[in-house]
């Protein structure tokens, strides 16, 4: 997975709530085998017309939007479908970073494996934000993980919860498979504990 | 000891090894594959050289991509085909048991699990779909992962996991004729909201949750995830042994004796916390449908469609202007003068045998209106095979419904079966999302009996209207 240490750039302000996984990316997207190339299919709906040229009027067609690192989201965002592929679409598209007030839980753990930071602000300060967001290319953002603060164009910082094994990884871009298989004994140990006392689970055949 | 939650008990039950900031790593039992969230996970494997470290607790199935039409003469779709084809080899060259497309197991994953007597009690179960929650039904710790997380699990068979708040959901009382555990389920959305489950797994408790059979509580405990909720809980009792004795894959012999006195400890103690508890009563609940493009739209038929305006928030304001508009509706409609297009019966939320039954029941001796086209797509082989027998098919059937091959189908419109812009549809399904069954496609979610009340009437109906429970 792709470290993520610090990030700059432009931000999108999406205020809508509940926007879903179907919305990020749609069903027509889900037929690939591959991780890769899903950025073409991110807001589908909304960013292009039915004859497939570009809507005008999407917050990502804009120019000054076009090469956005962050996203400023409204409540739940990510809600819906588990499709990991809302997550590769985002960070296939050039969003790293995502900031809203809430987040669905398994958008929220997909977007960490795939090297993107998903922060957590106040509703106040999440207005805040995509107010700053609509002045466009010249509102430049920037976050700083190990200090877990966002820097928004007007100077003011705003700081946010991270786990810290979240961060860990985040930061040093690790496997967690290969974390994990690193515990292969514990995992043995308690597969053997398990069969012990609890043999019916091995489902019959 | 503390007093335990059901959800702490299969927690702890499960913890491997524990990171010094909270994060566990949990021991996963069971393990559900299907052809569109494992592709990138099996390639992830070979890539690294790993190996599925326990085969046996994976069970693969198609069901997302599959035409619902007669799957003997081959796939058209050569995408599906390709994802198809792909989990056949992967599953082949990995050693996963496999329900292909022409096996009569095959069905939607949340369907056949249960079925199969692969989910149990006390078990932690996961699959790379939201809709896991389903297997809560049985008391087992269910929920859905991404791809990247199939993968951790095929490679350790563990999860690195935080663990959830406990939230019960009491309910009271019990639900008035007509109304089904689909409406039960939509009216704790509307109350909780589409996040209020955030953080949390929820317990469903109280007369009307234990009232329910096996198959209401899965349709119940499938929408936790609309609700936001890790996962939703329904603590194991006489109905759910009952349910998975004799099923193929459930223990056996001295296996079952232990298995049934373990199951019987996995209740809530007394005096145990929850962070958070919602009431209803169930008698006042009524049959309910969804008017908007999020599963908490939700509104008892005898309803208008509301007023933007009178929403407090102005997100959710503008959130209800734009799924108005997307709609194609006015506020203040009566909500049972909404006409429609298509009906579908059919999805994991819907898709087993008493919800055919409890088509059937409404449909049998009448048609499908005129302007209305109406499927039935069932859960699973099994299910098809079961309707059949028991003489459901032939009363949709005659009703003028469309009787398919089972798999997930209008659901979320993967294979063929999809709405057309504009065209509004009574589901048994569990998104309303926009574009959700189709591009431009209008969703209205209902219980299969409101369905089957809207396919004779072809509008939004009052089913108890049709039965007399009224």
């Amino acid at each position: 997975m792709k470290a993520l240490k610090e990030l700059t750039g432009v931000a999108a302000p999406m205020p809508m709530i509940n926007v879903d996984t179907d919305m990020i990316i749609p069903k027509q997207y889900l037929k690939t085998i591959s991780r890769d190339g899903l950025g073409k299919g991110l807001f589908h709906s909304m960013r292009y017309n039915d004859d497939g040229s570009d809507n005008p009027d999407f917050i990502l067609n804009k120019d000054a939007y076009s090469k956005a690192s962050f996203l400023i989201a409204g409540d739940n965002f990510g809600c819906g479908s588990s499709r990991e592929h809302a997550a590769w679409a985002l960070e296939d598209f050039g969003i790293r970073c995502v900031i809203a007030p809430s987040f669905s839980d398994i958008f929220y753990n997909n977007a960490f494996k795939n090297g993107m930071l998903l922060i957590q602000l106040p509703h106040e300060a999440i207005d805040k934000l995509t107010e700053l967001a609509d002045y466009g290319s010249n509102a430049v953002f920037s976050v700083d993980l190990e200090s877990q603060t966002v820097t928004a164009p007007d100077g003011s910082e705003h700081t946010f919860e991270l786990d810290e094994f979240r961060k860990h990884c985040l930061l040093n871009g690790l496997d967690e498979i290969a974390l994990t298989l690193e515990k292969e004994s514990s995992i043995a140990n308690f597969e053997s504990d398990t069969s012990n006392t609890h043999s019916w689970l091995t489902p019959a055949s | 000891m503390p007093a335990k939650t059901l959800y702490d008990k299969i927690w702890d039950a499960h913890v491997v090894s524990t990171e010094p900031d909270g994060t566990c790593l949990i021991y996963i039992d069971r393990h559900l594959v299907h052809e569109v969230t494992s592709a990138q996970a099996f390639s992830g494997l070979r890539k690294s050289n790993r190996l599925v470290r326990r085969p046996e607790l994976t069970l693969a199935v198609v069901d997302h991509n599959i035409p619902t039409t007669d799957r003997s003469v081959g796939i058209d779709d050569p995408e599906s085909k390709l994802q198809m084809d792909t989990l056949r080899t992967n599953t082949s060259e990995f050693g996963v048991e496999y329900y292909d497309e022409l096996d009569e197991r095959q069905g939607i994953v949340h369907i056949i699990g249960p079925e199969q007597g692969f989910t149990l009690p006390g078990t932690t179960v996961v699959c790379g779909d939201s809709h896991t929650a389903t297997h809560g039904a049985f008391g087992a710790l269910a929920h859905g992962i991404g791809t990247s997380e199939v993968e951790h699990v095929l490679a350790s068979q563990t999860l690195l996991q935080n663990k959830s708040k406990n939230m019960q959901v009491l309910v009271k009382g019990k639900l008035p004729d007509g109304v089904t555990a689909k409406d039960l389920t939509l009216a704790v959305i509307a109350k909780t909201g589409t996040a209020g489950g955030t953080g949390h797994v929820i317990e469903y408790r109280g007369e009307a949750i234990s009232d329910l059979s096996m198959e209401g509580r899965m349709t119940l405990c499938n929408m936790a995830i609309e609700g936001g909720a890790r996962a939703g809980l329904v603590a194991p009792d006489e109905k759910t042994f009952e349910y998975l004795q004799g099923r193929p894959k459930a223990p056996k012999g001295k296996d079952w004796d232990d298995a049934v006195a373990y199951w019987k400890t996995l209740k809530t103690d007394d005096g145990a916390h929850f962070d958070l508890t919602v009431e209803l009563d169930a008698s006042q609940i009524a049959p309910i449908v969804t008017w908007g493009t999020s599963p908490e739209d939700a509104l008892p038929i005898t309803a208008t469609v509301p007023d933007p305006a009178s929403f407090k928030d102005e997100h959710k304001q503008a959130a209800a202007a734009r799924s108005l508009e997307y709609m194609g509706l006015t506020a203040g409609t009566a909500l049972n003068e909404i006409e429609i297009d298509k009906v579908f019966i059919g999805s994991c939320t819907n898709g087993r045998i008493e919800d055919l039954r409890a088509v059937a029941k409404v449909v049998e001796g009448k048609k499908v209106a005129d302007h209305v086209s109406a499927m039935v797509v069932p859960g699973s082989g099994l299910v098809k095979k079961q309707a059949e027998q028991e003489g459901i098919a032939d009363i949709l059937k005659s009703a003028g419904f469309d009787w398919r091959e089972p798999g997930c189908s209008m659901c979320l419109g993967m294979n063929p079966d999809r709405l057309k812009p504009q065209e509004r549809c009574a589901s048994t399904s569990n998104r309303n999302f926009e574009g959700r069954q189709g591009h431009g496609g209008r969703t209205h979610l209902m219980s299969p009996a409101m369905a089957a009340a809207a396919a004779v009437t072809g509008k939004l109906t009052d089913v108890r209207t049709i039965t007399g429970d009224a």
